[in-house]
């Protein structure tokens, strides 16, 4: 059977049909009788606790493992009709420990496979140009050594290099477990950045729940053996676990997990008791009338500009100032629509107030409360960021 | 004492470390001697290269040769040079130049192989799966990424090699070859200090050269390993 090429989202990229990897000496196989169709263009993460044979999966499909039985497939092609040389080439491979060679500068790093598949030197150079700025990598790094660059900057060069080629097919073994919590947030959204812009198909391997979640469309949950217990969405793996191993695997906090694969926007917003600079002191009572608070908010040019106390507002209307003259608070908890639920939760509750103010490239564009966000857990009337399959 | 004595007597009587007028009556002897000094030093660095280099590859490709490689390595480091000389001369002839070059290449082995295996065996196993993971092929790996990131350690062994050679090279004078040492050991023979003391401290001198030289080879050929180091510091 031809397969219609790779251009189109919805195609498989990847099919591993049977797949049985067993080592020798070894008792059972590390992954057994494995079948699994990856889309074209999606990124899927290959969960599960360490053993559960999911590097040993990622590798068979360069060829960095040999299955003992069974077949993969890359967009239709059998992996085993090319030598393996030829067909790492033409797959991304991104790993933990990065592997930059710490004898070559980051450009010739970059170019370490257009030079193996014969590219010329301006043509090598161009695409390292290029590489370097779609990973927001500063082009004074490319004469510098591996060794010379942080942790996060190294794994940049590492997925340069890894697109280096082309490549339809990313395959990243752990790729971000080696820097600090931050640096990884902010690789993973780079990743989910770079992939609007490259559509690449991406096979990830992690055993970090909140990374699976956070990047892939979809998760391969694996147990020991190689078995996928659930094939899902992120938000489904979390509203529908399918057997206890899932649900124990993701954790209690499931819920919780929920936030953080939901952003603010996808909730309804609200006015709050907050009014423009402008209004009329009875529009003002009428808001916190309405919400029952005991704090105004205030914008001016649609631009938030702080808290006023109660209190104060009336003490202001007796003695006949201006509502805008008014002692005003900076709001601490502030969010974008792009933000998470749980990022959303994570600031209301350390800035010890009960609302935060929803900041649309800086115009206000509502407030949130912890009772819209206990509501959005509970329903299931939230718009799933990844929508469902 | 009635009249002055001849100068060169008194020069003869008192024996000084140093007599100047025979380092430059005799400098073509003395130049010969650094020339032949450096001639088996390099013959024998070369040799022990060669033979290391193809130990060292055994050895990290059949990992269980690599304790009879050092055992029989250790046991020729262990043999006491001047029985080693002694023992080769009647197979290839006292004044030829094999009797001194292959004892002393010999010696290098130890070294030589236990560095170049140390320098492949470092090579972060990261990088090794990258370069694979990439499809870089075996042969091309080896030559292109493990070779150099091994080098510093390889170098590191070629210098301690070298430098412990010029000093072999010395005792083969005891078999007619030796370079300097022949004017050490015709120094001592004689009683005679200044060829002792210019052969003794023109061998010091050299391996002190040959060790900065390599040092200097290294940073021209590790550039990234002298940019970490500015880095850190």
């Amino acid at each position: 059977m031809e397969q219609s090429g790779w251009s189109q989202m919805g195609d498989v990229a990847i099919r591993l049909e049977n797949v049985t990897k067993s080592f020798d000496g070894a008792s059972g196989a590390a992954v057994d009788n494995l079948s699994l169709d990856i889309e074209n263009g999606s990124i899927i993460a290959l969960l599960g606790p360490s053993g559960c044979g999911k590097t040993t999966t990622l590798r068979m499909i360069n060829r960095l493992i040999e299955p003992t039985s069974g077949k993969i497939e890359i967009n239709g092609v059998d992996v085993m009709s090319q030598s393996p040389q030829e067909l790492r080439r033409g797959i991304g491979y991104v790993i933990q420990q990065v592997g930059l060679f710490p004898h070559r500068t980051i450009a010739s790093n970059i170019a370490t496979v257009p030079k193996m598949l014969g590219w010329d030197k301006s043509r090598s150079a161009e695409r390292v140009e290029e590489l370097t700025t779609l990973v927001g990598l500063d082009h004074e790094m490319l004469d510098r050594y591996p060794d010379e660059l942080s942790g996060g900057q190294q794994q940049r060069v590492g997925v340069a290099r890894a697109l280096a080629a082309d490549p339809p097919v990313l395959l990243m073994d752990e790729p971000f477990g080696a820097v600090d919590p931050i640096v990884r947030g902010r690789l993973q959204d780079e990743l989910l950045a770079l992939q609007t812009q490259v559509s690449k198909t991406i096979v990830l391997v992690t055993h970090d729940v909140d990374e699976a979640l956070r990047v892939a469309d979809k998760i391969a949950l694996m147990n020991v053996g190689g078995v996928i217990e659930q094939l899902a969405t992120p938000d489904e793996l979390m509203r529908a676990p399918a057997n206890d191993f899932v649900r124990s695997f993701v954790g209690e906090d499931r819920g919780l997990r929920r936030l953080a694969l939901n952003a603010v926007s996808a909730l309804r917003f609200h006015q709050g008791p907050v009014v423009s600079a402008d209004a009329t002191f009875d529009e003002a009572e009428h808001a916190m009338a309405l919400e029952g608070s005991d704090w105004l908010g205030i914008t001016i040019d649609e631009i938030f500009a702080g808290w006023a106390r109660a209190d104060d507002v009336r003490a202001a209307r007796a003695n006949g100032t201006e509502l805008r003259d008014v002692e005003r608070f900076e709001p601490i908890a502030q969010v974008e629509p792009t933000s998470t639920l749980r990022a959303a939760m994570e600031l209301i509750m350390s800035s010890n107030s009960s609302v935060a103010v929803i900041a649309d490239g800086g115009r206000f564009g509502g407030v949130i409360t912890l009772e819209d966000i206990r509501r959005a857990l509970s329903s299931a009337d939230i718009e799933t960021a990844d929508g469902t399959a | 004492m009635s009249s002055a004595p001849i100068p060169s007597l008194i020069a003869e009587a008192t024996n000084p470390i140093i007599r100047w007028e025979w380092v430059v009556e005799e400098w073509d002897q003395v130049w010969d001697a650094i020339v032949e000094h450096l001639i088996l030093t390099m013959l024998a660095m070369l040799m022990g290269l060669v033979v290391s280099a193809i130990l060292a590859a055994i050895a990290l490709r059949f990992r269980w040769t690599m304790t009879p490689i050092t055992a029989t390595t250790s046991l020729i480091y262990t043999l006491p040079s001047v029985a080693l000389f002694a023992l080769l001369a009647p197979v290839f002839g006292n004044l030829s130049r094999w009797t001194a070059v292959l004892p002393l290449a010999a010696y290098t082995l130890l070294i030589l192989v236990t560095n170049i295996v140390a320098g492949f065996q470092a090579v972060p196993a990261s990088v090794r799966d990258a370069a694979d993971g990439m499809g870089m092929s075996p042969m091309r790996r080896v030559w292109s990424v493990d070779l150099p990131l091994a080098v510093p350690y390889i170098l590191t062994g070629i210098r301690i090699a070298a430098v412990s050679t010029v000093g072999l090279v010395t005792v083969a004078a005891i078999i007619g070859q030796g370079g300097l040492g022949r004017l050490i050991f015709s120094g001592l023979r004689r009683a005679f200090w200044t060829p002792m003391t210019v052969g003794a401290s023109l061998s010091i001198a050299l391996a002190l050269v040959i060790d900065a030289l390599i040092i200097l080879v290294g940073l021209w050929l590790v550039p990234w390993q002298r940019r970490r180091k500015a880095a850190t510091r």
